[in-house]
């Protein structure tokens, strides 16, 4: 187990990269503590998979340094850095049975045999493969490939951290959400680093501690869970995490008015602070958009009632503003002629993209 | 509208499809939802004429369609894997349909014009497939099957290689890509939500056949049989054998909670109860209710999903807000007697929450 | 019921298997319609019965030849089938190399059987051969018109250099097929680079690795041109073959109904070794679940 931490890491895929386009991973400094549950979270192509590499050693970063424990390890391959790594598609060896793809890493350490067997079998019982354990591993489900994946780093005593590489692509959704689950519970149970990276907000933001979202290889945000989801520090953010994303409105500010498509909206805790120049936008998660029978709410029209089961997606519109609101499953019909009104508590601007902080 | 009459469908001794009916109407979007291994694939491939089935027949629009080869049964195919022409243009891929066809370059035009319009694909006509994102890719495939005005259009699992929030995009637009086309729209699933999000009907399969097909509210409401009900649960739906005495519910560890009025109406006996995890309550011990232990909580941003245990019982929670317990914890878990769903021991449901 | 699905199947095979029916299945029909008859010249033949069958299946030069004909494909293939292996995992991945390697390898691929035979005679020959010169020069009692393990050792190597590079190309294609991730995660473990080999690597290539038996064995069991350029089946008899024995009988003595049975026991045995080969190898995948969802 180990504190990990990236020094001015950044990543070309250009032998020689001359712009900052030619970067897939733009300077990068993080710290991650030890026995931390991490989750890397992004579209394709933001240069969070190539951040997992450099950790594990399959890429060599084209500047900076990953320590781990205060050890530069940027120069070690991936077999002398003490990694355990989950892929995407289960990798499992066809000709071996379940118990000896566990033992796997333990014989190629030359552990004694009787150790092998009390580790290997202490594991399989955690992930509840004790009754596959004399069968071939490639004859298994999907979902049981995955925990022999992850169970070949967790019998190993010397890991400094187990990566992720998008482990529930291939998985049922609902038996992700047991493996889930389980996964959360051996990480309280080993305390193991682990790092997860991932394209799905409800994977990043369940599993970890953590979350560092990335666009365009940058980071954007890395904070709690909760955090994104209440503040998103960028409108990329707000849009990407929750499901639908945050309503993001164009606005203007007039002293202690938000002015929405020529409509006046009267908000405590604004603070103008914003250059002239920038670009001003209103942030508001569906969660936080609130029928309301009162004078001064935003008269809308319904373009659509979208029906997910236990919730249901209002899609509205505000004069030619398409604004997304959640109800609860068991709501009343919307009357004919709605209102809404914005959770202020929960209502956030950015000027040019950015979180612009609240007055006090 | 496509027929399937008593379908069944084996493979070197394992059971793909087994005696299967199914009616889909012609003009709606018809969802299969089931788990890997369903008989969802199995069932599209016999649809478009890939395979033939053991025994049964298909219909379409009433005529027997079984034997017709696969060419001739008019019927657009996306798949999980974006499969477009590498070497023609977007534009060509989208018109492919149409040069079979053999229709005049106007018309092409004028459809390839309109079907990108509507998939926004206008910026990319002159480009390559290889040089899109994946999700441009899959409009592209989308599109082609639009432009085909086929009678029969099947789309298996197209939204699953895609990334979560291009897959959320893509999802709100497809009703409205197929709206008014006129076909038989077949999607298949695996995600409860999206089957609830864009199906006009939904079907649940498990093992081969279907458990049971409905207006995805009226099968989320009652669902006749208790897998149906298990597969249209995200989170999964919490199930427990309970002995029914008068209004009480008994659980194995002599446990117990009042059902209620509803429940005091049903005949004594062994049943089995299903409880969605947002109609589960996480109180303080003490609170009456059934005392558990928490294992595991995981927080959503917006929503907290608790994970506690009673003796070898798992139990599922969704509560609103942010609300952390660490593992160990003591709690009082509250079912809403009004939410329960009741089976009978084989899983036939004997009452549902009232509307 | 309408079952239109085969006709124009049908149609569309139909002159695939005139094609067949004209090159394989009349051309063997007439040899079983000889190997049950006898003729005396003039076009007139008289019913024998399993005859030739008997008389093949009972001589010992058909024994000796097929005895050789066995030892030579083993020897190919415990050569070919690892040597081939090995090379496919020495080449280069990626960079330029791959394509250097892959025209070297696909080089002696090129050249016709005949026109192979023919170089490796003048090349082994004692008198003007570079390889058979430079030998006897350093001393070694090289002459493969004389000495049958000269022989022997000269067909051997022959045959290694023309068709090793198949099972070369063959190894290589699925060895690039084995995705990274399986690479990556045994470094992670720890794995050695045996290890790799024995858990992915081979294991993967099992598929690979039976075509390239099934094809090697085939071609060598029925090798012909180059023994009959190289060697002529000698010295004496000892790298008569059965296919080289085969033509002597039917051409050069004109024994039509011998050779008839013959050809037709030389097929059935090729044909019952390729199942073997097959089943044998196909064995282990019989198990595992049908097809993927």
């Amino acid at each position: 187990m180990a504190r990990i931490d990236l020094k001015n890491i950044s990543h070309s895929y250009v032998a020689a990269p001359n712009t900052e386009n030619n970067f897939a991973l733009k300077t990068l400094n993080m710290s991650w503590q030890d026995g931390g549950a991490y989750a890397l979270l992004g579209p394709s192509g933001c240069g969070k998979t190539t951040l997992l590499n450099i950790i594990s050693g399959l890429l060599h970063p084209t500047h900076g340094a990953v320590l781990f424990d205060g050890d530069d390890i940027t120069n070690r391959p991936p077999e002398k850095r003490n990694i355990a790594q989950v892929f995407q598609f289960p990798v499992v060896y066809d000709t071996m049975t379940v118990f000896q793809n566990l033992a796997f890493p333990l014989r190629n350490r030359n552990v004694p045999g009787k150790e092998i067997k009390q580790r290997v079998n202490r594991i399989a019982e955690m992930l509840e493969l004790t009754e596959s354990l004399p069968r071939r591993a490639r004859d298994l489900s999907a979902d049981a490939k995955q925990k022999i994946s992850l169970g070949r780093g967790l019998v190993r005593t010397d890991v400094a951290a187990i990566l992720f590489d998008e482990p529930l692509t291939v998985i049922d959704p609902q038996l992700k959400w047991s493996l889930r689950s389980q996964l959360k519970h051996l990480h309280a149970e080993f305390r193991h680093t682990m790092i997860y990276v991932t394209h799905d907000q409800t994977e990043a933001l369940t599993f970890a501690d953590q979350v560092i979202v990335m666009s365009e290889g940058e980071v954007v945000q890395a904070s709690s869970p909760q955090a994104l989801y209440e503040r998103p520090v960028h409108t990329f953010v707000g849009r990407f995490i929750g499901s639908p994303g945050m309503n993001i409105l164009p606005c203007e500010i007039d002293g202690a008015f938000l002015i929405l498509a020529d409509h006046r909206i009267p908000m405590d805790h604004i603070e103008p602070a914003a250059p002239e120049t920038a670009r001003l936008e209103f942030g508001v998660r569906p969660e936080f958009v609130h029928f309301s029978d009162e004078d001064d709410a935003l008269p809308v029209s319904v373009s659509a009632i979208e029906d997910a089961g236990r919730y249901k997606i209002a899609r509205l519109l505000f004069k030619e503003l398409p604004i997304a609101a959640i109800l609860p499953e068991d709501a009343p019909p919307l009357s004919a002629t709605p209102k809404i009104k914005f959770d202020p508590e929960n209502s956030h601007i950015y000027a040019d993209g950015y979180l612009m902080e609240k007055g006090e | 509208m496509l027929e399937l009459r008593s379908v069944s469908k084996r493979e070197r001794g394992v059971v793909y499809i087994d005696d299967l009916s199914l009616c889909l109407a012609r003009g709606d979007l018809h969802v299969l939802l089931g788990p890997t291994l369903s008989g969802k694939t199995s069932l599209m491939r016999l649809m478009a004429g890939l395979d033939l089935p053991d025994s049964g027949t298909l219909h379409m629009d009433g005529e027997d369609v079984t034997g017709l080869s696969v060419r001739r049964r008019d019927c657009a195919v996306v798949y999980q894997q974006f499969v477009n022409y590498p070497s023609l243009s977007v534009y060509e891929n989208i018109a492919s349909p149409l040069r079979v066809r053999g229709a005049r370059n106007a018309e092409i035009d004028q459809e390839v014009e309109q079907a990108a319009e509507l998939l926004g694909l206008r910026p990319y006509l002159s480009r390559r497939p290889a040089d899109l994102s994946g999700g441009q890719q899959q409009r592209v495939a989308l599109a082609r099957a639009l432009v085909k005005k086929a009678s029969l259009v099947l789309l298996d699992e197209p939204l699953a290689n895609l990334d979560y929030k291009l897959r959320e995009e893509l999802r709100a637009e497809l009703p409205k890509i197929f709206k008014g086309s006129d076909a038989v729209v077949v999607y298949t699933t695996s995600a409860p939500e999206e089957a609830m999000l864009i199906g006009d009907t939904v079907t649940c399969l498990h093992e081969g056949q279907v458990t049971n097909s409905g207006k995805p509210r009226a099968l989320y409401n009652r669902p006749a049989k208790l897998i149906t009900a298990q597969i249209l649960s995200d989170p999964p739906l919490n199930v427990l054998r309970v002995r029914k005495n008068g209004a009480d519910l008994e659980f194995a560890d002599n446990e117990r909670v009042s059902g209620g009025e509803r429940i005091a109406s049903l005949a004594d006996g062994a049943y089995k109860i299903g409880l969605r995890a947002h109609h589960l309550d996480v109180r303080k011990p003490g609170e009456g209710g059934i005392q558990a232990e928490v294992k595991i909580t995981e927080v959503t941003g917006s929503e907290t999903i608790v994970h506690a245990e009673l003796g070898s019982v798992r139990w599922t929670a969704l509560l609103h807000g942010v609300t952390p317990m660490d593992a160990g914890t003591r709690v009082s878990l509250i079912p809403d007697p009004a939410k329960l769903f009741v089976f009978d021991m084989d899983g036939a449901l004997v009452s549902a929450p009232t509307e | 019921m309408r079952k239109t699905l085969n006709h124009k199947a049908l149609w569309l095979a139909s002159p695939a298997l005139l094609l067949v029916a004209f090159t394989a299945l009349i051309p063997l029909l007439t040899v079983v319609n000889y190997s049950v008859q006898d003729t005396f010249g003039d076009n007139k033949f008289f019913w024998v019965g399993a005859e030739w069958y008997k008389e093949i299946l009972l001589s010992e030069r058909f024994h000796a030849a097929f005895f050789r004909q066995v030892a030579f494909s083993a020897a190919i293939l415990a050569i070919e089938i690892p040597l081939g292996l090995a090379i496919a995992l020495a080449m280069p991945k990626k960079g330029w190399g791959v394509s250097v390697c892959l025209v070297l390898m696909a080089l002696p691929l090129l050249i016709p059987w005949n026109v192979v035979g023919t170089i490796w005679q003048i090349f082994a020959r004692v008198d003007i051969g570079l390889l058979g010169h430079t030998l006897a020069g350093f001393g070694f009692d090289y002459n493969y018109t004389q000495d049958p393990v000269a022989a022997w050792i000269t067909l051997i190597v022959m045959d290694v250099w023309h068709w090793t590079s198949l099972v070369v190309l063959l190894c290589y294609a699925g060895l690039v097929a084995i995705p990274q991730a399986y690479y990556q995660a045994a470094r992670i473990d720890g794995a050695s680079r045996w290890a790799v080999f024995r858990h992915i690597e081979l294991p993967k290539l099992n598929r690979v690795l039976l075509i390239a038996v099934l094809l090697r064995f085939m071609d060598s069991f029925m090798i012909y041109t180059e023994p009959f350029v190289v060697t002529g089946g000698g010295p004496g008899n000892t790298t008569t073959f059965l296919s080289v024995d085969l033509v002597q009988m039917a051409i050069g003595q004109f024994d039509l109904g011998p050779a008839a049975a013959m050809s037709v026991v030389y097929f059935l045995i090729i044909l019952g070794l390729s199942w073997l080969f097959y089943t044998v190898m196909t064995r282990e995948d019989t198990d595992a679940e049908g097809r993927l969802p």
